[in-house]
């Protein structure tokens, strides 16, 4: 593995994201798929507002960066008028379920020709630790203190799963974890592909990190990823257009681990 | 190589050739506009009295090669507009009461990174949902929404003439000088029928401003060039202020350009009725008609509402400084007039309100209530009525 | 010779046709190259409500969508009527369909001032339908005439119930006097161009509804009645 993808602008590295962040090894995953399918030279990268934002000089690559929740709408509003281009749209958890609920929802009904790639840290990071709609039973932020109850709160959303519990034909629907970046950066590959074989819309979503906002070491951030979050929301694809030898392919992923 | 922006707009003819008589719908009128100056994209979401914009142009656009998206709401509109625009398209929208609510965001968002949006907002009642008729309440959202400085160009047109006009000079001139440009028209334009004259802005030597694409630029970014990085979003008060100060000198700068306005009937006139949009229409013909039976009146009509032709107003007052304000609002247009002629004359002018918040107004009335000020019957209680409305 | 603008405001309930007769006398209007601004009430209220157009014709672009008194006020239905009373002044022509709304019951005050044609409430009471007819609202204004015309029932009788709106714009155009009778066919023929060309029939019958309102109207003109209030 390359320890920084062709892709990744070099002058505005380091990144921003704090220490621990899960972020960077998105980005990582993402830059090692774009490098895979050559195509920084025609790419519209969105992001959102959250710690998302910190990305939009991270790529060689032409970047908007929106309002919070609003990055599908921009970037299906940009692939429509020139669907040459290739169009990603990069959020959190906030962003994605929450304030941009109803885009990710419609734009999966449409299937727009985009890749949406949601991070979930099941938490709002950058406004400092408020829940989000995929913040785990019992716990606690600075707005569910006690702990979230679904009784009051609601129990967690499976974002990728309501996807594709309606997700058109041609769609692309799968979650990945940055504790495996080779296997996310091949989720994010097909994604991509998918929209460059204009079959429909890609849903992708991350595991990832906060250790800043769940005040947890470096052990305990790993151990929440893999164990806790992993088991609420299990790590693969939902929906795939792609036929495959099966077998074949669940070998592949191995390799990746 | 593919081409990034590949478009095959050369391939369509051209919607308007040379000069057209048409009778019309407004919301038609504003559809032929788009066209002519080679709008490629209307994503929208329905609200009335705005509709027809979106149902005209998916039936007319596919012919000269544009596009349509009806979104689930008006921030998917104004945003997807905005990525269009990005992308190098003339993208462009039409909304209405809490629509235009809605459209703030992208706005604003439009504002801070001079993206060159037109949108067209179809007044209707309000607060709330209202009616989905007729108002004049949308001045304040339109000029000076958002979380800024209300850094727009906002067009107030009176007629389906002026409308075409507006529309196609908007296109111009938010590209051009990249602020956010709306034409503000309301639910009577949209709904009417009227006679309109469709050209060709070439046929007249008129230049409509190209497009300009913020991404997918030729060449590999980190390579060729630089990459396009676009933000709003900023760490420091300081570097705020930075990105901001020259956003706001160029606007200040090129205002005095955009000002429009329409005056008559000046000379020897002791009162001056004003109005914007389908009531500055009703104002002029109410002027002319009392001059008509020789009563001393003049118009003053502002056509762009932001940058707001003060000076002109102020001139005009100087020499008489008695003014009817005539509006469908309580007192927008009044509250505008009042920032712009600002100091010792906002103390010697009189003002009169003519306030109908939501309701049409007739020239037949305004003529009655010029003649009641003129004979002075409004002052005392009518004074009292605008003070209180200003609060 | 000058044409000062005519105001008319017509009303009907839904699906009677009204916005398309006012659209097309616009259009007419527009055709022979004057001035004309036409706009439907387009609020809440729309099939099955009451519905009223607004048009405005004259040699001069018309002030504001909206009026406040009507040269003209063309009534389709009782409904509609209330909702236009507020358009009246004393040289308001109203022209209403007597096959769905009452005679007016004519206030003593306002005697010499109003009239209506009689051929229609007899027509209609000789076959006994008057039951089915809306009451005619109570107008307390002074108006110049007050014309009736059994549109819905010559429509059924003659022609199609369908074509009611087309016999009433008819009337509404010879009498107004804004357009030639050349103009509203064409008008006419353009709206329906799809229809026709499906159903070359729909041609004649609609000009032959145009016809009978047309020659309504001109009875109408030449009615005592109406040179008692000119």
């Amino acid at each position: 593995m390359k320890s920084m993808p062709d892709s990744w602008r070099r002058e505005t590295k380091p990144h921003k994201f704090c220490p621990g962040c899960g972020h960077g090894l998105v980005l990582k995953a993402l830059g090692m798929a774009m490098d895979r399918l050559k195509i920084a030279d025609r790419t519209v990268f969105g992001v959102d507002i959250g710690c998302s934002l910190l990305a939009w000089d991270f790529f060689n690559a032409d970047t908007i960066q929106t309002h919070h929740g609003r990055t599908v709408p921009v970037i299906i509003g940009a692939k429509r008028a020139r669907p040459n281009l290739v169009g990603i749209a990069y959020m959190g958890d906030g962003g994605g379920y929450a304030i941009g609920s109803q885009h990710l929802i419609n734009a999966t009904m449409r299937n727009d020709r985009i890749l949406i790639i949601i991070v979930n840290n099941t938490i709002y990071a950058m406004t400092g630790g408020q829940m989000a709609p995929t913040t785990l039973k019992g716990q606690k932020t600075e707005t569910s203190s006690r702990g979230r109850d679904p009784k009051y709160e609601g129990f967690p959303l499976r974002g990728p799963e309501m996807v594709a519990s309606f997700a058109p034909e041609g769609a692309y629907v799968a979650r990945g974890s940055v504790s495996h970046v080779q296997r996310l950066a091949r989720y994010l590959e097909r994604g991509l592909e998918n929209q460059l074989q204009d079959r429909g819309i890609s849903v992708v979503e991350a595991l990832s990190t906060c250790p800043t906002n769940w005040r947890t070491n470096a052990e305990d951030t790993w151990k929440f990823l893999e164990k806790e979050m992993t088991d609420y929301y299990p790590v693969g694809e939902l929906v795939s257009p792609f036929k495959r030898d099966t077998q074949k392919e669940a070998a592949d992923l191995e390799t990746c681990h | 190589m593919i081409s990034k922006l590949e478009t095959k707009k050369d391939e369509y003819p051209r919607p308007v050739e040379g000069e057209r008589q048409a009778f019309m719908y407004g919301n038609e009128v504003v559809v032929w506009a788009a066209l002519a100056a080679g709008a490629e994209c209307l994503y929208g979401y329905p609200i009335t009295p705005q509709n027809e914009v979106m149902h005209y142009w998916s039936r007319l656009a596919p012919d000269y090669g544009g596009k349509f998206l009806q979104t689930e709401d008006e921030l998917s509109a104004g945003f997807a507009t905005l990525g269009g625009i990005m992308a190098g398209a003339r993208c462009f929208s039409a909304t209405a009461g809490p629509g235009t609510i809605l459209f703030q965001e992208p706005l604003a968002m439009a504002e801070m990174m001079r993206i060159p949006i037109v949108l067209v907002v179809q007044q209707r009642g309000g607060p709330s949902t209202a009616t989905v008729i007729y108002s004049q309440q949308e001045v304040f959202l339109t000029i000076f929404g958002g979380n800024g400085e209300g850094l727009r160009i906002v067009y107030s047109p009176g007629s389906h003439q002026e409308m075409y006009d507006y529309t196609l000079k908007a296109f111009d001139v938010a590209w051009k000088h990249r602020f956010p440009t709306l034409v503000l028209g309301d639910g009577y334009q949209a709904k009417m029928r009227e006679r309109v004259l469709l050209y060709d802005p070439a046929a007249r030597g008129m230049e409509i401003e190209p497009t300009v694409p913020f991404v997918g630029l030729p060449g590999v970014p980190g390579v060729d060039r630089e990459p396009a990085h676009w933000r709003n979003a900023f760490s420091v008060e300081e570097e705020l202020y930075e990105e901001l100060e020259p956003i706001i000198n160029d606007y200040y700068r090129i205002a005095p350009s955009l000002m429009e306005k329409e005056e008559g009937y000046l000379d020897g006139a002791e009162l001056i009725l004003t109005g914007h949009g389908i009531v500055g229409r009703a104002v002029r013909t109410a002027v002319k008609e009392l001059r008509e039976e020789g009563f001393p009146v003049g118009f003053f009509r502002p056509l762009t509402l932001r940058p707001f032709p003060g000076k002109d107003l102020i001139r005009i007052l100087d020499d008489c400084p008695r003014l009817l304000v005539v509006e469908s609002a309580q007192g927008q247009l009044a509250k505008l007039i009042r920032i712009s002629i600002g100091g010792e004359l906002d103390h010697r002018v009189q003002m009169y309100p003519y306030f109908r918040p939501g309701l049409g107004i007739s020239a037949e009335e305004l003529v009655e209530e010029a003649k009641a000020i003129l004979n002075g019957k409004r002052e005392q209680k009518q004074e009292k009525e605008f003070s209180m409305s200003m609060l | 010779m000058k044409l000062a603008t005519k105001r008319i405001a017509m009303g009907g309930e839904g699906g009677q046709g009204v916005q398309s007769a006012a659209d097309i006398l616009a259009e007419a209007a527009y055709e022979e190259g004057k001035e004309a601004l036409y706009i439907p009430n387009f609020g809440i209220e729309q099939r099955g409500g009451v519905s009223l157009a607004f048009v405005q014709i004259g040699d001069e672009p018309a002030g504001s969508p909206k009026f406040k008194q009507a040269d003209f006020v063309v009534a389709l239905s009782g409904r509609s009527l209330e909702r236009l009373i507020g358009f009246l002044w004393e040289d308001t022509i109203i022209l209403y369909d007597s096959a769905w709304l009452a005679p007016p019951t004519v206030s003593d005050q306002v005697v010499g001032w109003q009239s209506y044609d009689t051929t229609a409430p007899d027509f209609f009471a000789e076959r006994g339908v008057t039951d089915r007819r809306q009451k005619f609202p109570e107008i307390k204004q002074k108006v110049k005439n007050i014309f009736a015309l059994p549109a819905s029932e010559i429509a059924m009788e003659k022609l199609h119930p369908r074509v009611s709106n087309v016999i009433i714009l008819g009337a509404t155009a010879r009498l107004t006097g804004v357009v030639q009778l050349e103009s509203i066919k064409k008008a006419l023929e353009n709206r329906l161009a799809s229809k026709i060309k499906r159903d070359p029939n729909l041609k004649i019958l609609n000009f032959n509804a145009l016809e009978l309102g047309w020659e309504a109207g001109e009875r109408m003109l030449k009615s005592p009645a109406y040179s008692a209030a000119t």
